[in-house]
């Protein structure tokens, strides 16, 4: 592999995660529900896919359960939240707390433990194109995954009927009581699919980016996803911009350390340079304040209790 | 069940110390001595290595220990060690540089606890330093390196520019350089001690920039791991990682703090104790290589127990003059070693780096 084709392969691979749990959060706020516990739930994702993979020997096993320990997690807080009219930004953060710590605490056995490399899905054909080819088609099945669950986004939220449904909870859910929906089951199906998906996206961590599990390791990718679906104005395609965007600069940064070349940036500043180019891209590519006003869930956080 | 107390939460620390005192406390059998660990004891890494010294130190010596793991560098830290002072540990050993200040004022209000901190240059009344001179690793894992390229390129990736990881990654290159004068060493900071993605992130690009031979200056096993992937070298850190790179892991610079704690504790007991500056390297084994990778071939692994030998007899300084920095300017001249002082100011690159140093 030649240097560019390193380099778009490492950023795909960096931006994939961010792109699955910024997708599941983007559907729960976009019905109403910000769940401010990602990072957690992509803890308990990644010690759940960690474990299962270890026991059972299928990746795709380990995935499954770290989808379903995001689920389970996201399932409390949806109780807290929607049933019991908790506080969305306080639980959130509980949430997180909850699930870095528990995922610390199941994961001590599992520190000592190593898992087999999954090794990537090379597609015929679409491979062999120069350059972009080994980078994009040839790589982990969940980077498949995240554009399938792209495109099924998009088709869902601006395509379908329960898409539609769904954004009418998140403007309004007095309105879409009114004439009928069930509002609340509609945040509760939202919120646990966002935690699946970042269950999902730890799971990717643990299982097939670095194949090891230590407390911690999430290291701040829950909190990342959670900022691209506000710069990117909840419009799914900007968030796989961003996500790409951001693990692009990552991986640039380091390949321009590693080469030598003469560049008198301190590292703490090119570290930092993910987070500013992504911030600082979305923000210019966003700041027209009538598409905020059309995509951002009107009733964000807002608990809402259906009249009888 | 052994007697240790294993407390591995702050806040209950602190509550069962409070429960202890107003029940009046039960008596000490025997003298516990605190340990103070900076991340999650793990399966490798900086603080595992502290614990086998724990663990020595209560079979040999018989006291008790209890730790408190995963304490961030500021105010929990002074928490901590003031609580284990107060409820009367012997000997608090705080094993994380950013303790310092904390370890030392704690310090100074319980005058009869004996404090060593680990890594720190702050000398107290009552509080001894400990560091290791994990550079004499680096060194003999660097002449390893410069035999087993192929390509002449090895790669670092290490946490931040400090003086001890600046003096791990020079020793790597004057050790590669000694043998093979083509080798050339790219560093990638990923500024964090800890973040096993950008680990191994900063891995892959090395290994793609033509890098064949690897190791890293952070906490994870994430390097071994990526060198493993893609059939090249790796050398461990901290601990032994070759379970993480049966193929890849040639062989690890590893820390042992046992010897001196026990030595510490059994000075504490009888009274004999004097806080002091103690840098121990391969001559007090506190630095040791972990098992050579049979992919080694024989007559280098001959020549590194050689070496081995020279670095505890002290006829080897992996500082040994002429040294010259990456812009020409020799800073050692030949026939000299380069002195502590030299070491622990230590900001530039050694010829053979060809990444710039972040400034």
């Amino acid at each position: 592999m030649d240097i560019l084709t390193s380099i778009l392969f490492a950023t795909i691979v960096a931006g994939t995660p961010l792109i699955i749990v910024a997708l599941g959060q983007l559907i729960a706020e976009k019905s109403g529900v910000l769940n401010l516990g990602a990072e957690g739930m992509m803890a308990m994702g990644a010690i759940a896919g960690f474990a299962v993979t270890l026991h059972s020997g299928s990746p795709w096993l380990g995935v499954l359960a770290g989808m379903a320990a995001g689920a389970v997690m996201s399932f409390i807080f949806a109780i807290v939240v929607l049933t019991l009219m908790g506080n969305q930004v306080a639980s959130g953060l509980a949430l997180s707390i909850l699930g870095v710590g528990l995922s610390a605490f199941i994961g001590k056995p599992y520190e000592a433990e190593i898992l087999q490399t999954v090794s990537a899905i090379r597609i015929p054909l679409l491979a062999d194109i120069p350059i972009i080819g080994e980078a994009l088609f040839n790589q982990q099945a969940l980077v498949y995954f995240s554009w399938a669950l792209f495109g099924g986004i998009v088709w869902f939220l601006y395509r379908s009927r329960p898409g539609l449904v769904l954004r009418a909870v998140g403007e309004s859910p007095h309105s879409a009581h009114s004439i009928g929906y069930p509002a609340i089951r509609i945040r509760y199906m939202a919120t646990i699919f966002g935690g699946a998906m970042a269950g999902i996206g730890g799971s990717f961590l643990s299982v097939f980016y670095t194949p090891l599990w230590v407390e911690g390791m999430v290291a701040g990718r829950g909190w990342i996803a959670i900022a691209l679906v506000v710069f990117a104005t909840w419009r799914p395609f900007r968030v796989l911009v961003g996500a790409y965007l951001f693990g692009g600069v990552m991986v640039a940064q380091l390949f321009v350390q590693g080469s030598g070349l003469e560049i008198n940036i301190p590292s703490q500043f090119l570290s930092a340079l993910p987070y500013l180019a992504t911030i600082v891209v979305l923000v210019i590519i966003s700041r027209d304040q009538n598409t905020v006003r059309l995509n951002a869930p009107v009733s964000l956080g807002q608990p809402f209790r259906p009249e009888a | 069940m052994t007697l240790t107390k294993i407390i591995s939460n702050r806040w209950l620390l602190i509550a069962f110390t409070a429960m202890a005192m107003m029940f009046g406390g039960a008596s000490q059998a025997a003298d516990n001595v605190g340990f103070v660990y900076v991340s999650p004891i793990g399966d490798a890494g900086w603080t595992y290595q502290h614990d086998l010294g724990r663990l020595q130190l209560e079979k040999e010596t018989g006291v008790t220990t209890s730790y408190v793991e995963n304490v961030a560098e500021g105010a929990d830290a002074e928490r901590v060690i003031r609580e284990m002072a107060k409820r009367g540990d012997k000997v608090v050993f705080a094993t994380s540089f950013g303790y310092m200040n904390y370890a030392l004022k704690v310090s100074n209000t319980f005058r009869k606890t004996a404090f060593v901190h680990a890594t720190g240059y702050k000398l107290g009344k009552n509080m001894g330093l400990v560091n290791a001179r994990f550079y004499e690793g680096r060194y003999l894992t660097g002449v390893i390196a410069g035999e087993m390229t192929k390509s002449n390129v090895l790669g670092y990736v290490a946490a931040f520019p400090i003086p001890e990881v600046l003096q791990g990654i020079n020793a790597f290159i004057k050790g590669a350089r000694s043998v093979n004068p083509k080798a050339e060493l790219r560093v990638i900071w990923v500024n964090s001690w800890y973040d096993p993605g950008k680990e191994r992130e900063a891995s892959l690009t090395l290994l793609s920039q033509n890098a064949d031979v690897i190791t890293h200056h952070t906490d994870s096993t994430a390097v071994v791991q990526a060198a493993e992937e893609k059939g090249k070298y790796a050398f461990g850190y901290h601990s032994d990682m070759s379970k993480y790179g049966p193929n890849a892991h040639l062989t690890a610079t590893t820390h042992h703090w046992g010897d001196y704690y026990v030595k510490t504790v059994k000075e504490v007991q009888a009274g004999s104790w004097k806080p002091t500056s103690v840098w121990g390297g391969y001559k007090e084994g506190m630095i040791k290589l972990a098992p050579l990778n049979k992919a080694i071939p024989a007559d280098l692994q001959a020549r590194i127990r050689e070496m081995e030998k020279q670095l505890t007899a002290g006829t080897l300084h992996p500082f040994a003059g002429p040294v010259v920095d990456q812009g020409g300017k020799t800073i050692v001249a030949a026939g000299q070693n380069m002195t502590d002082d030299q070491l622990n100011k230590m900001n530039y690159y050694l010829q053979g780096v060809v990444s710039k140093i972040p400034n």
